[in-house]
């Protein structure tokens, strides 16, 4: 017994059982920490030890009943060392977990309420899921805004979480474009078969990185001018020479799969379509930077991705090309699955670290920087699966060959996520540089009145464009420099229809349910512009009092909160303001 | 926690409102600010936890960063440039303080008071008679004879559950619960304190800002409007149960203690205390 205060509350059979099998697959044994041992010996530093199993072990408490019961706290509390109270609160902290007994016996069917599945009646999916005597659970974005309105459902006792699009056939829009770099392989090779793989030129990126030699492979990543595809944009290449620096403690390789931008679904595509690719740049990576642990985060949400992600870890370590001396590289480097459970802070990469060491996602102060303290507090290079993609070319090719795509100051090509009212939403490849009215021409044109109002750039966080901006070169530079951003490559469009009042309160909306609430700013100022802007809406005008509290409200949350979240939540507000998207006359 | 200067210590030396102030490497930007005799505002900061930078009150300009830095736990390096009276730090400084009024009851938060004032902080102005806005709005949680908990008054700024668990007292029994507006300090599955791991140290208590942790000596005289800070005493001795030496400051109102605190820069206690210093006066009153 460890020293830990625990009620009378005692775990069920089913809820011990479920805890302990989610630990025996990580290849940990449910056994209670050793007699005699201390809390004030660990507290945070326990968690290189088991806190980290904490996430997976709510998550198995979770789907066997329903809930997570007193009594499942206490178990997993014991066996883990963890108390209760901060297991309690990091329970709390997530939308797929519960902590009160379930009213329904069935599972729980999300529906998104977000951007495009608001404007493509989420409420008629809803009553048809009441109707058919399904417990809805109204939540934000679910990744799957192509499809929208989107569905989720999560099972309960002990049945899996399932996306019942899934099981509709899959294509690319773009599919048979010779041109595909990054989507190449979608819709051709097997994503459930290695073989398909490599007969597609799968591993030979690894195989040459092998032959180069970590440091060869960090001067092409640099020399090939790749940045981060999450919307920060960072050079990958100065990330990983940090990380490559960096001696004398276990280093990690995270894959933040976590994209829960609403807009967002291209890591999603990619993960369950070329889940291959994933696990190989993500090897690379790890020679590059001399990390042995790899770490895929992925959101709650994404059953297929996670299955066929397992699966294709599951298959390269079965044929060498994970674990001691991958792939013949004389690296070792093996990876894991964490999976998140509905906190869109959890993209935020420090927050990530959090959620995936077992503590509440709550983002931390930078710096120090995730190179020198990342996951575990120690050296990590994180990446989404995008930016890992990119690298395949850059080995295969060269840096110079990778510059011949996107622009010089945005070399390569993006991914963009196609969503709202267009004649063939989905994911797209075009190179950096193309134009906002190209890339809507390439997906169908505008659909409903055919008359675009507005584009939602780079998702919730990012900002609206009107049709004056369709000769937007989609670069980081001119985005930048017309005050919108790439973000994670949201491009949702809005026709004329479309009242975007409710657009943007819901907006709003989403970032106070998703604050994490740990600073000020974000946390009450969140609510308080949400809060501004349903009154507006209610009394059809916005005083320029108001008006100037918005923009007040907005300074503080981007001068002082501690991360993206806080930074971004007023933009996509004062975008909509400032173009007259919502009530232009003030009363 | 701030990093008293050493004698083996080297020195950085940093720029503040334009004049040179020289501190200790590893001391925080707040540390720096304190010894240039600038006040600053800090909430979340105690000298004797560990900066958690989540309130935000603190912030300064700092050159060559996009955003405001949290001065209470942003390490001062050689050469920093730091404003902390310009526009930005003040419209944020102001900001902090307006949400904090708007959502909670600051009656109790008699520091904050004083700045509230100095930057024009007006929390009314959010929401009108018919859109009111939300607040946290709970019942006091009374479970027992020392100590209560009123959560509307609660500012989230960790301290209490820093003093639970690694900054002192080690027991882990409360944590932040929830997310976002709802977050909450709560026990596991809000269970009553004689239920959870508490052990009544009291030490979440001593570091409480706002009152929304109080003694429930000191509780029940405000409820019957008899809590007169103006005529208390404070007498400083050392308690008299074990041989550790720990300091205390009885606070005594008409001839009888109300609430028991200790120095935070005491070298013992650093501001800590056990159930037996913090609660066990009684006998003094021969009960």
């Amino acid at each position: 017994m460890t020293d830990i205060y625990l009620g009378a509350d005692r775990a069920t059979d089913v809820e011990a059982a479920a805890v302990d099998e989610a630990l025996r697959v990580r290849g940990v044994d449910a056994v209670v920490q050793p007699e005699g041992e201390r809390l004030y010996i660990s507290g945070r530093a326990r968690r290189l030890q088991r806190r980290h199993f904490l996430l997976p072990a709510l998550h198995a408490l979770q789907n066997a009943t329903g809930w997570i019961s007193p009594g499942g706290i206490n178990y997993v509390a014991e066996v883990l060392g963890v108390p209760p109270a901060e297991a309690f609160g990091v329970a709390t902290f997530y939308d797929l977990f519960r902590t009160e007994p379930p009213d329904h016996d069935g599972d729980t069917f999300h529906v998104c309420v977000d951007a495009a599945c608001q404007i493509a009646g989420y409420d008629d999916l809803a009553a048809s899921v009441r109707a058919s005597g399904g417990h809805v659970h109204l939540g934000p974005c679910l990744g799957q805004c192509e499809r929208a309105p989107a569905l989720f459902v999560q099972g309960s006792g002990g049945r899996p979480d399932r996306v019942p699009a899934d099981e509709e056939p899959f294509e690319l829009p773009q599919a048979d474009d010779p041109s595909l770099r990054l989507l190449r392989r979608i819709g051709v090779a097997d994503p459930e078969s290695l073989e398909s793989y490599m007969a597609h030129g799968g591993y030979e990126a690894l195989r040459r990185a092998g032959d180069m030699g970590a440091e060869a492979v960090l001067e092409a990543v640099a020399a090939a001018g790749l940045s981060g595809r999450g919307g920060a944009a960072f050079p990958t290449g100065v990330k990983w020479r940090a990380v490559a620096a960096e001696t004398g403690r276990p280093k990690h390789v995270v894959a933040n799969c976590d994209e829960s931008e609403p807009g967002t679904f291209k890591d999603r595509i990619v993960m369950e379509h070329d889940p291959f690719a994933v696990i190989e740049t993500m090897t690379i990576a790890g020679l590059a930077t001399g990390a042995q642990n790899g770490w895929i985060y992925i959101r709650g949400e994404y059953p297929l991705a996670t299955a066929r992600l397992q699966g294709a870890i599951d298959a390269a370590r079965a044929a060498g090309l994970l674990g001691p001396d991958a792939a013949g590289t004389g690296h070792d480097f093996d990876i894991a699955i964490w999976r998140g459970a509905g906190a869109y802070i959890c993209g935020e990469e420090t927050a990530l670290f959090n959620s995936l060491d077992g503590f509440r996602g709550e983002p931390r102060n930078k710096p120090p920087f995730p190179t020198t303290h990342g996951l575990f507090g120690e050296p990590t290079a994180i990446n989404n699966p995008e930016t890992l993609l990119n690298v395949l070319d850059i080995i295969l090719h060269g840096p110079e060959n990778y510059r011949t795509r996107g622009t010089e100051r945005s070399p390569g090509t993006k991914l963009l996520c196609l969503s709202g009212k267009v004649g063939r939403p989905g994911l797209y490849e075009v190179p950096f540089g193309t134009s906002l009215g190209d890339l809507l021409e390439l997906a169908g044109g505008v659909a409903g009145t055919g008359e675009l109002q507005a584009v939602l750039m780079g998702g919730a966080a990012g900002s609206f464009v009107g049709p004056d901006s369709l000769d937007l070169p989609l670069t980081l530079e001119d985005t930048r420099a017309a005050g919108t951003t790439l973000g994670s490559g949201v491009v949702m469009a809005f026709d004329t229809s479309v009242d975007m009042t409710d657009v943007v309160v819901r907006i709003a909306e989403f970032f106070r349910d998703e604050s994490c609430g740990q600073c000020v700013p974000c946390r009450v100022g969140a609510v308080r512009q949400h809060e501004t802007l349903v009154q507006m809406q209610k009394r059809g005008s916005l005083s320029p009092a108001r008006r100037a509290l918005i923009d007040e409200m907005a300074e503080v949350m981007v001068d002082a909160s501690i991360c993206g979240l806080g930074h971004t939540a007023a933009s996509a507000v004062r975008s909509a303001l400032s173009l007259g998207l919502i009530a232009s006359a003030p009363s | 926690m701030t990093g008293a200067a050493t004698v083996t210590e080297t020195a950085v030396t940093i720029t503040i409102d334009g004049q040179p102030v020289e501190v200790t490497e590893g001391s925080t930007i707040h540390a720096a600010c304190v010894e240039a005799g600038i006040d600053t505002p800090t909430l979340c900061w105690a000298e004797n936890l560990t900066p958690v930078n989540v309130c935000r009150v603190c912030v300064v300009e700092l050159e060559g960063s996009r955003a405001l830095v949290p001065s209470c736990s942003r390490p001062a390096e050689e050469g920093m440039v730091v404003q902390t009276d310009t526009p930005r730090v003040r419209h944020s400084r102001r900001m902090v303080l307006e949400f904090l009024g708007s959502g909670v009851d600051l009656s109790q938060a008699d520091d904050l008071h004083r700045w509230m004032e100095a930057y024009g902080a007006d929390p009314n102005r959010y929401g009108d008679e018919d859109h009111p806005v939300e607040r946290v709005d709970e019942p006091v949680k009374v479970q027992d004879e020392l100590y209560i908990r009123d959560y509307s008054k609660c500012v989230l700024c960790y301290k209490c559950v820093e003093a639970c668990g690694d900054d002192a007292q080690h027991t882990f029994a409360i944590a932040v619960a929830g997310r976002g507006f709802d977050a909450r300090i709560s026990t596991e599955f809000d269970v009553t304190l004689p239920d959870s791991a508490c052990v009544y140290c009291g030490n979440c208590v001593g570091v409480c800002p706002t009152g929304a942790l109080q003694f429930k000596t000191e509780y029940d005289l405000r409820e019957v409007g008899e809590w007169r800070p103006e005529d208390q005493t404070v007498t400083r001795t050392v308690c008299s149960y074990c041989g550790v030496g720990c300091n205390l400051d009885l606070h005594v109102q008409d001839e009888r203690i109300v609430k028991v605190t200790s120095p935070s820069d005491h070298s013992v206690t650093s501001g800590h205390l056990c159930i037996k210093g913090r609660f066990g006066w009684q006998y003094v009153h021969g009960e």
